[in-house]
């Protein structure tokens, strides 16, 4: 960076030179053994928690160093039920799809939470990923998923007085009807 | 209007308002509607409405940070009245916020005490216009989404695609690919330079910017039709070989833009102005970049040498020499350097991948993927019909998920694909790094200055095309 004088500095923390450390590093395979996995070429885990302990899951994978919540998204299953599912994971309509990466090890893992369509909550992660907030109120914007704690979940792209989740299957694609020559007109 | 409302007081009839119970009427339906079909608010409330807690997580959102990491509760005050701060809107439409971004910020003087982003101002649904395009017109939609640079999102949803369908590349479709997204990683950040440049008061910095920025569109028009959304790199492959003579061409951009990167530091890197607008200007700390997702220049700033092309590396960038550029204190300059010397390193494996260019196809040759060339198609029945079918109906791709990660020249762009075993994705989600950096916003303006809020802003290089989506 050149000879830099003694640089101010707004806040008051001491600069960081490296990754932090995680607290407890292992393998993701340790992390809750019994939960369903399906083996994947691009990640190294991808886990199939229950709705009631997809919260303890993300934990766990942040407690052995994935310190970044790189994605979450929510997939609308309404039209394609017939998805591959590990054995004991039964397919509901809503599916949250989350992407965790560590960098101290070099590794991602995806999490993907079975939600179904009478009761569309999820437990926020907000508490464990602060980076989770846009990518939440997005889900929430696009397919409606509820995510219980979370302190401002509010439509993010769409406008706030839009009614409908526009990426859940059953939402109308707007058309408009091709007028040909010949055709009678609309009156 | 206060000279109307005046009037009136001095007549003293206020109640013979004719409009008076219509507007109140109107009033009463427009609050059913809004609690009937609203979700609340997007916008910054204020203090006095503003639950504490709440409160202490708008203020640059760090409270919610793990234990362990930096916070002083002193430095927030939720005790401060009302009255005594100002909550102004910056945007949408304001020339520095880079698109149409809107800031609501609140204000004690010249001090930014709380910021919020509200986004959603060019969203053209983009995601759902996806589900309806096949994977082969797939990159023509996502090409749109970072304007800046057209050939990373197209290279994560090919990438994706080709995941699903378990395509091996030729080795010259995959540097052909490699060169394309450096040359645009350079004209990405020299954009960057050009607009931070102005936002700074540097009016010959965007000159210069802009100009250099040109050379790079210049041999993009060469070699794919068009200066921005190339539709260049497909699943499959590319679209063409590159234009005879490329290696000239990519010689002089490398040399011209390499010599220009050191007036550049003439210009900037040792101006006094430009040091004091930019040092310690917009802090963010490793641990807080890494818990608000942040990544790309943003990230590495702070220390954390995370570039998916060193750590992840797709394509066949662990066949190339190059160096991790990270900072030290996260601030404003620290992003300003990291970006320049990035342009550098890209030159460097620009220079690298001319030489190592591998002879071969530009692309598979895979009947269900690639349409024939065209000279078959006059003379073959059954290549007619692949094209015509490849063209209209498009390939099928395998039932699957994947998420693909690339280094954009913002960060991680990601693309998660899912796949029902048709010719259309069933969902694509593309985890924009633009979009997840914004939430950095509130930490890097906090109790700065009203002026530096401009500056900020610019060194997180949101593209709104990407945010929106």
């Amino acid at each position: 960076m050149g000879a830099v004088g003694s640089r101010r500095r707004a806040g008051g923390h001491a600069p960081v030179s490296e990754t932090s450390t995680p607290t407890r590093a292992g393998p993701p395979s340790a992390v809750l053994p019994d939960v369903p996995r399906l083996p994947d070429s691009l990640v190294d885990q991808l886990a199939f928690p229950p709705r009631a302990r997809y919260a303890e899951m993300v934990e766990a994978f942040k407690s052995v160093g994935f310190e970044l919540c790189s994605d979450l998204c929510a997939v609308d299953y309404l039209t394609h039920p017939g998805r591959t599912l590990p054995d004991g994971v039964a397919p509901e309509r809503f599916e949250v799809v989350v992407n965790l990466l560590s960098l101290s090890q070099r590794q991602r893992v995806r999490i993907r939470v079975q939600v179904p369509e009478s009761d569309p909550c999820l437990s926020s992660i907000i508490d464990l990923y602060p980076g989770a907030d846009a990518m939440e109120r997005e889900a929430f914007d696009m397919v409606g998923i509820v995510f219980e704690g979370h302190p401002d979940l509010t439509r993010i792209l769409m406008p706030e007085d839009w009614e409908g989740h526009p990426l859940r299957k059953d939402y109308g694609v707007g058309r408009v009807p091709v007028q040909f020559k010949e055709a009678p007109g609309p009156r | 209007m206060s000279e109307h409302d005046e009037h009136e007081d001095e007549r003293s009839v206020p109640e013979l308002d004719p409009d008076a119970e219509l507007r109140a009427r109107v009033a009463v339906e427009a609050a059913a509607l809004r609690a009937e079909t609203s979700e609340g608010a997007q916008e910054l409330t204020p203090r006095g409405d503003t639950d504490p807690t709440e409160l202490r997580r708008e203020v640059g959102a760090v409270l919610r940070l793990p234990e362990g990491t930096y916070v002083d509760p002193g430095d927030i005050d939720i005790e401060r009245r009302d009255d005594e701060t100002m909550i102004i809107n910056m945007g949408p439409q304001h020339p520095s916020t880079h698109g149409v971004l809107r800031l609501m910020l609140e204000l004690d003087g010249e001090t930014v005490l709380r910021t919020k982003p509200i986004i959603g101002y060019l969203h053209t649904g983009m995601e759902k216009t996806a589900e309806e395009l096949t994977f082969v017109q797939g990159s023509t939609n996502v090409t749109r989404m970072d304007y800046l640079s057209p050939l990373h999102n197209e290279l994560v949803f090919s990438l994706a695609t080709e995941a699903l369908l378990g395509v091996e590349l030729p080795p010259r479709a995959v540097w052909i690919r490699m060169l394309m997204a450096e040359l645009n990683r350079v004209s990405s950040h020299l954009m960057w330079m050009a607009t931070n440049g102005m936002d700074l008061g540097s009016t010959s910095m965007m000159i210069y910017g802009f100009r250099e920025r040109e050379m790079v569109l210049t041999f993009f028009e060469k070699t794919t039709g068009l200066r921005m959304n190339h539709n260049f790199i497909r699943p499959g492959g590319v679209a063409a070989d590159l234009p005879d003579g490329w290696e000239d061409d990519v010689d002089v951009i490398c040399e011209t833009i390499l010599t220009r990167t050191y007036e550049y530091d003439e210009l900037l890197t040792g101006q006094p102005i430009f040091r004091e607008r930019t040092e310690a200007v917009g802090n963010i700390s490793a641990e807080e970049a890494l818990a608000l997702s942040v990544t790309g220049p943003i990230l590495r700033s702070t220390g954390v040498p995370w570039d998916l092309r060193r750590t992840m590396p797709y394509l066949a960038y662990d066949k190339l020499d190059f160096d991790v550029i990270v900072g030290t204190y996260g601030d404003n300059f620290d992003r300003y350097s990291v970006r320049l010397n990035e342009i550098r390193e890209s030159i460097k494996m620009i220079r690298q991948i001319v030489e190592q260019m591998p002879p071969g196809d530009y692309r598979v040759q895979d009947r269900k993927v690639t349409p024939p060339p065209r000279g078959r198609i006059d003379e073959s029945m059954e290549a007619l019909i692949h094209h015509f079918k490849i063209f209209t109906e498009g390939f099928r791709v395998p039932e699957g998920e994947v998420y693909t990660a690339i280094e954009s020249p913002r960060g991680e762009l990601g693309c998660y694909l899912v796949s029902d075993g048709t010719s259309k994705p069933y969902r694509m989600h593309i985890r924009g790094p633009s979009f997840v950096n914004l939430q950095a916003l509130p930490v890097l303006l906090r109790g700065g200055l009203m002026a530096d809020a401009v500056a900020v802003i610019s060194s997180v290089d949101p593209v709104m095309g990407e945010v929106d989506r």
